[in-house]
């Protein structure tokens, strides 16, 4: 039965096109791409929208370069060839939440080349550690929110904003729920299915997400896993989807016990603290938020908090992954290496690119792994 | 297109107190503190009018122009990467900010000429605006590669990513939102250095700025003229001062002067380049270690213009009615309050056209064809910076826009500040192949092409 939920995980994942597709169809109502977890799913779903991710194939983009300098990273360049090869046709609009150079290149060249009913730049503030930072997101959101209400010619009340904010938190308790079990000296999920269930959640319905959530964790407690879990790994950095990175690093002998970055933890971290503002609460929450990088000054809060999750999670060693090109990730790459290695956490970089080279990671993760079991000496 | 004309050049009469302006520049913040001053750190976009009312011994050192002073200097260049990459930085991040960085790493300070100190100069604080991803996650290392050195440098940075104003003004929770952050801003810098701050100072500091990037549009706005009295390589020199002080009094001089040697050498038809036939825009900043380029374009007749990058970094714009790109009119009135000159430099400052391409790639490449048809622009030679994401963004929808409209568009890849990434031998094979098809031929003299 358990086993039957991650399955259904990876299907979600698999075929997230036809499950979007079919949602649209038996609801009746509007699907819209997002490109970045700054985009405040609650006003969509208050809305009756059903917001899903835009995110790439690990296939080599082949139509992209005409619109995106090849110095951005593979992400942007990824999601858009999505976009241009008709795999995201059935959405109705597009959106983003101002975060990195990158993505916003992924969404103008869409905005720009690929017909589409909506398209909203939310400006989400870089300064998220300045104290008028939810004020300022407070009206941005009131913009957003207008623009759909206009689109979509439904008023949004705050009762439906309500149940956006209940959707999106429900959602975000069960999966740290989840999380807590990979604090266990044996976990009782993996790395991988950790993601799977994170990404899929990126990708459906919340509520129907949330209903597998549920049974999930009624299930949980009494799942062991078959095998043993070797050394804890965590995994933090730029954005990564790269299921079979996961999968080939947990058969080496480790087990990712957590993860930061925005298709994991700091995707579900933080909740929307009720405030009868609505969107000022929603705003709240956005910017408090764990920050990705690109908005983490002047103090590093997110490399902070990568330390206390290293300690409660009981963390060995830390692959610090960087999507090539990706600057904000890239520039934290010795301050995190410190501040972890202050606690006794030994870091490894790796850059991603759209694929892989599994053959050259295999050897320097297990040469990483070696050196965190301490076969090392033996040599 | 073709000219058989060769027209008369003479220098500029400004060159050297262009020279000693910039070399004053780098060293008065070396020497800040021997007067009892103050130094701070921080880009050349930032409010430098702001920390200008700490007092008159106030100095800075901006981010970018040093960073692109090292890549001239190609050996500390080299030396500054090594040590940035032993630090466990990517190779693939700013190069100016690399170069920055390496020489705080390097505990080496460069200035204008080219002369290496020892020790760096470490700032007093740190004041920063951020629109590009780099820009704060900058000088948050600065920060904390000087307190891995037991020194404590503190840092304010200022968010103005808030949008561009293309067809009308932005909001006004907008503008409150980067003045709420100046006020605090300037709170935070009593606090810091235990000064008493000066409104008078700021007013004056205010008007500068809009002075000095008003009349660089206007000195950039008298290269229409054929043939062109300024070519681009020229100018890098030149709007370099408002990228280091466009707050102070000596920028606003030195541009005054400027402008009326450049009106002359249009009245007098003296030109930039000699066999003038061809004009040229670039885009985003050269690579530094390879300003030839421009001198191998001229053997062609081909002048560079300047670039939305040279007028528009720092020089301040707006359309009229018309539809014509004109340099800015001066705020109808001078501030006299605190108030007043935070409202006027935010309101000035978020026009600053080099914004609006981080939001609407549209928007830059009217500005690009706006200024193809008013500077009787020939071709567009677009450097895919691998040095900048910043300036480098959307920089492909550029190319298709401009191709779109019949601009002939010549893209090459390069970097800033890093050599690594910059094929001389191959840009120049690549860029003789464009004159080609564009009939032009090296070292043709007059008569023909």
């Amino acid at each position: 039965m358990l086993e039957e939920v991650f399955e259904t995980f990876r299907k979600w994942i698999d075929n997230r096109h036809e499950y979007a597709r079919a949602w649209k169809e038996r609801t009746q109502n509007k699907v819209v791409g997002y490109f970045c977890t700054y985009v405040p799913e609650e006003i969509l779903y208050a809305a009756n929208i059903l917001p899903v991710r835009i995110l790439g194939s690990h296939e080599p983009p082949t139509v992209t370069e005409p619109y995106i300098f090849a110095m951005y990273c593979h992400l942007c360049r990824d999601c858009l060839a999505q976009g241009l090869k008709g795999k995201f046709n059935y959405v109705n609009g597009i959106v983003e939440g101002q975060s990195c150079l990158h993505l916003r290149q992924a969404f103008n060249a869409w905005r720009l080349h690929i017909p589409t009913d909506f398209a909203h730049y939310i400006y989400i503030p870089h300064g998220v550690q300045n104290p008028h930072a939810i004020q300022y997101l407070t009206q941005e959101f009131a913009k957003f929110k207008k623009a759909l209400e206009d689109w979509t010619g439904k008023k949004i009340t705050n009762e439906d904003l309500d149940r956006g904010i209940r959707i999106m938190n429900k959602n975000r308790e069960l999966m740290r729920r989840v999380y807590e079990y990979r604090k266990l000296d044996n976990p009782k999920i993996t790395g991988l299915e950790a993601m799977e269930m994170v990404l899929s959640s990126q990708m459906t319905d919340k509520e129907e997400h949330s209903k597998l959530l549920e049974r999930l964790l009624e299930e949980l407690p009494n799942r062991k896993l078959n095998r043993n879990p070797g050394v804890r790994l965590m995994i933090i950095g730029s954005e990564d989807d790269d299921r079979v990175f996961m999968k080939n690093v947990e058969a080496l002998g480790a087990t990712f016990v957590i993860d930061e970055h925005c298709t994991g933890s700091r995707y579900l971290w933080d909740d929307v603290v009720p405030d009868e503002d609505r969107l000022f609460a929603i705003a709240s929450r956005y910017v408090k938020r764990i920050a990705c990088p690109s908005k983490d000054w002047a103090e590093f809060t997110r490399v902070n908090h990568a330390v206390r999750l290293a300690k409660e999670f009981k963390v060995q060693g830390t692959l610090v992954i960087q999507n090539k090109f990706c600057d904000p990730h890239g520039i934290e790459i010795p301050p995190l290496r410190d501040a972890l290695g202050s606690i006794g956490v030994p870091t490894y970089p790796l850059e991603f690119d759209v694929t892989v080279p599994w053959g050259q990671f295999r050897t320097r993760v297990e040469a990483f792994l070696e050196t965190l079991t301490g076969l090392e000496e033996l040599f | 297109m073709a000219q058989t004309k060769e027209y008369p050049t003479e220098p500029l009469k400004i060159w050297n107190e262009a020279k000693q302006l910039r070399g004053k520049y780098y060293e008065n913040y070396l020497n800040a503190h021997e007067r009892g001053g103050l130094r701070w750190a921080g880009g050349a976009w930032a409010f430098s009018a702001i920390p200008a009312g700490l007092g008159e011994d106030v100095h800075c050192v901006t981010g970018e122009p040093y960073g692109a002073t090292i890549a001239f200097f190609k050996d500390f260049t080299a030396k500054c990467h090594d040590a940035v990459e032993a630090a466990g930085f990517p190779r693939t991040l700013c190069a100016y900010m690399r170069n920055y960085w390496g020489s705080i790493l390097l505990d080496k300070y460069i200035l204008a000429d080219g002369r290496v100190v020892d020790g760096y100069p470490t700032p007093d604080f740190i004041w920063q605006d951020h629109i590009c991803c780099s820009h704060g996650k900058w000088y948050q290392i600065v920060k904390w590669l000087e307190e891995k050195q037991g020194k404590k440098v503190p840092l304010y940075c200022i968010d103005v990513s808030v949008g561009y104003p293309v067809d009308r003004p932005l909001e006004d929770y907008k503008i409150n939102y980067i003045l709420q952050q100046l006020n605090d801003g300037i709170e935070w810098l009593e606090k810091t250095t235990g000064r008493k701050y000066d409104d008078k100072l700021l007013c004056e500091a205010v008007w500068n700025e809009v002075r000095a990037t008003r009349l660089w549009a206007q000195i950039c706005t008298l290269n229409q003229a054929v043939p062109a009295p300024l070519d681009e390589k020229t100018m890098y020199s030149l709007y370099v001062m408002g990228t280091l002080m466009k707050h102070r009094p000596e920028c606003v001089a030195f541009y005054e002067k400027l402008k009326a040697e450049v009106e002359d050498r249009v009245k007098r038809g003296i030109a930039a380049v000699a066999n003038e036939r061809f004009r040229v825009i670039t885009d985003t900043q050269p690579p530094w270690g390879f300003l030839k380029i421009f001198r191998e374009m001229e053997k062609y007749g081909v002048v560079s213009l300047g670039s939305l990058y040279t007028y528009g970094l720092i020089g301040m714009w707006e359309y009229r009615p018309d539809g014509t790109w004109v340099p800015r009119e001066l705020p109808s009135k001078r501030p006299q309050t605190r108030e007043e000159a935070l409202k006027t430099i935010v309101e000035w400052t978020v026009n600053r056209p080099e914004w609006a391409h981080f939001y609407l790639p549209e928007a830059k490449t009217k500005m690009m064809l706006d200024i193809v048809k008013q500077w009787k622009v020939d071709a567009v030679l677009l450097h895919y910076n691998r040095g900048c994401e910043g300036l480098s963004v959307h920089i492909a929808e550029n190319r298709l826009g401009l191709l779109e409209a019949g601009v002939p568009v010549f893209p090459f890849e390069g970097n800033m500040g890093d050599e690594r990434e910059f094929d001389l031998p191959g840009t120049l094979a690549r860029l003789t192949t464009f004159f080609a098809s564009m009939g032009l031929k090296k070292n043709a003299r007059l008569g023909g092409n």
